[in-house]
């Protein structure tokens, strides 16, 4: 496919890259960051009952609510993103008043990332040794004090990792949102790319998408290792 | 005082039921340092356990002074638990904190301001010998080292009882020796009631001034240390008092059914100096043979005990009747199961 391209479609991508790219790179880490902060938000309480309301946790839980819980997470999970996208476009009216643009994208892409999100929490706080949180118990801590001061504190270092797997996730979700008029490098990949055959184009984008992943991951595990102190020195 | 009425604990699992604990009663006064010692599985982590209600009894009661503490609502619960604290095996150090902000955390819990916390803590810091690590990571210390941070923790609410759940078992014998006596100092100095859970017999003769011998989560043997050590009744009480005395380590043939057995044991220092069994064969021509020998050193004090062997019962008995008069020792006739 590359033989197609012609000095005409050089000059043209590079018109394309200086108008464009700049505000792309701009929109998708907008959507990207805002998304993945909402589904952090959403996640983390959602993560936290999942481990402290277990029938062996720290201050269980009727098990109906972990059942909802559950349920919502599994079923937003295996619904397809692109499904998705079209099943939240009322949900995306009602809150944002319109279902396409920058702004739009960020509520499918919280719907797909929070259960994600939960699921990331629940297995960081997971990993805390449990005889630390029977230390604290032994110490007369509350159920909220073990969260607060032990539980969070703790799986710092992980919930920084899976906060950047989150981010790295929700970065490729959002280029696919460009099929539905989201905005960002996925709408120029899919736009000039895949409906007006400018293969260069497409390419330049996914190359600037694989720098940002490259990017978020690097600053997320060197974040993630400076955090931990349980590694020496 | 700590009172243990009646206590039984029953896990029930997937492959049945377990019980834990059957039917303990156990009574540690103030200022004790009080052992309890078996083997593994013979219920010690989960009696020690129930004493903070980590663990809630399926039967009986644990009463501190006129408190039943079964009967404490959650938040009264919590309250108890600044006043009985507990050190662990594994340390249980927050791996996230330093040192100094470890030792602060049960005051952070207790909601003590923080400036008057971090004076606290650095002061206890000071008291387990470990100041200059204030800064430093619980992965940067050795195990010895944490488990002093974790005393200092443990000691932060000003408790009147300490739970000791295998402290020293993580550690080498020369850390473990530091630590104990550090717990001993704590005793004596600040007057708290400690508990030390063990399977080693060397911890308890190092510290403790009871002891109780759990098997099967059942209490088969207590008293003081002196006593269960020099005159074990039950047969964890002789496992444990005699480790190296079993048929293998002395050969089955001195132990067959004709053999005639007596122990001796020492409890003056002075006496175990004397040769008296030299001068039971000269007075009495009574050649014994000696079996089994040993010393320990309990609280600071020799205590030696020895099994002889006779060739008849009439040597062992009148061995037994030129022993009993000397002053400082105690004898008694063994069946063959030592
Ligand atoms: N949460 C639990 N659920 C089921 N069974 C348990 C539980 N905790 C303890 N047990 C059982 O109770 C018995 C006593 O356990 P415990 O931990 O008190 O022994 P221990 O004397 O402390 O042993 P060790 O020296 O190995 O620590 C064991 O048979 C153990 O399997
Ligand atoms: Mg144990």
């Amino acid at each position: 496919m590359f033989n197609f391209i012609s000095p005409e479609d050089w000059e043209f991508a590079v018109k394309v890259i200086q108008k464009e790219f700049l505000g792309a790179i701009w929109d998708t880490l907008y959507i990207t960051i805002l998304s993945t902060l909402f589904a952090i938000l959403i996640g983390l309480p959602l993560g936290i009952i999942l481990v402290t309301g277990d029938k062996k946790g720290i201050r269980p839980v009727p098990s109906f609510i972990l059942v909802i819980v559950n349920g919502i997470i599994n079923i937003l999970r295996s619904v397809p993103f692109l499904i998705l996208m079209i099943l939240v476009i009322p949900v995306t009216r009602a809150i944002v008043g319109t279902s396409i643009g920058t702004k739009a994208t960020v509520v499918p892409l919280v719907f797909a990332a929070f259960p994600f999100a939960a699921r990331l929490v629940e297995s960081s706080l997971r990993e805390v040794n449990p005889n630390i949180i029977e230390m604290a118990q032994s110490m007369g801590a509350s159920p909220l004090q073990i969260v607060l001061k032990v539980l969070i504190p703790e799986s710092v270092p992980s919930l920084i990792s899976n906060a950047t797997i989150a981010f790295t996730t929700v970065l490729g979700y959002s280029a696919m949102s460009g099929i539905l008029g989201g905005g960002g490098l996925g709408k120029i990949a899919i736009n000039y790319g895949y409906y007006r055959y400018q293969t260069l184009i497409m390419i330049f984008a996914v190359i600037l998408l694989i720098i940002v992943v490259q990017v978020f991951q690097t600053i997320g595990t060197k974040l993630a290792i400076k955090s931990d102190k349980r590694i020496k020195n | 005082m700590i009172t243990i009425k009646d206590l039984s604990k029953t896990f029930e699992t997937k492959a049945g039921q377990v019980e834990a604990l059957k039917n303990i009663n156990l009574t540690i006064e103030d200022g004790d340092i009080y052992g309890i010692i078996g083997m593994s599985g013979a219920g010690k982590s989960t009696l020690v356990r129930t004493i903070n209600m980590l663990e809630r009894p399926t039967s009986g009661q644990v009463v501190i002074n006129d408190t039943d503490i079964g009967s404490l609502s959650d938040k009264e619960l919590r309250s108890y638990r600044r006043k009985v604290t507990m050190i662990f095996q594994g340390f249980n150090l927050l791996m996230q904190r330093n040192c100094l902000k470890n030792v602060c955390f049960p005051l952070e819990l207790a909601g003590v301001p923080k400036d008057e916390a971090r004076q606290k803590a650095l002061k206890l810091l000071e008291l387990v010998e470990l100041k200059d690590k204030a800064k430093a990571y619980p992965a940067q210390l050795s195990g010895g080292q944490q488990q002093r941070v974790a005393i200092a923790r443990a000691l932060a609410t000003d408790p009147d009882i300490l739970l000791c759940d295998e402290a020293t078992s993580a550690l080498d014998p020369k850390t473990t020796n530091s630590i104990l006596d550090l717990i001993r100092d704590i005793n004596k100095k600040l007057g708290i009631t400690v508990i030390v859970i063990t399977h080693q017999m060397s911890v308890v003769e190092n510290i403790c001034n009871k002891v109780a011998i759990l098997e099967n989560g059942s209490i088969v043997e207590e008293g003081t240390v002196e006593e269960v050590f020099a005159n074990p009744k039950s047969d964890a009480g002789r496992r444990l008092v005699y480790p190296d005395f079993n048929e293998e380590t002395i050969g089955e043939n001195v132990l067959d059914s004709n053999t005639h057995i007596l122990r001796v044991v020492f409890n003056e220092s002075d006496t175990a100096t004397e040769p008296i069994i030299a001068k039971l064969a000269k007075e009495t021509g009574i050649e014994a043979n000696i079996i089994y020998a040993s010393t320990k050193s309990i609280n600071n004090k020799a205590h030696g005990s020895m099994l002889l062997t006779f060739k008849t019962a009439d040597e062992l008995n009148e061995a037994i009747k030129f022993l009993s008069p000397v002053s400082g020792i105690t004898i008694q006739e063994v069946t063959k199961n030592v």
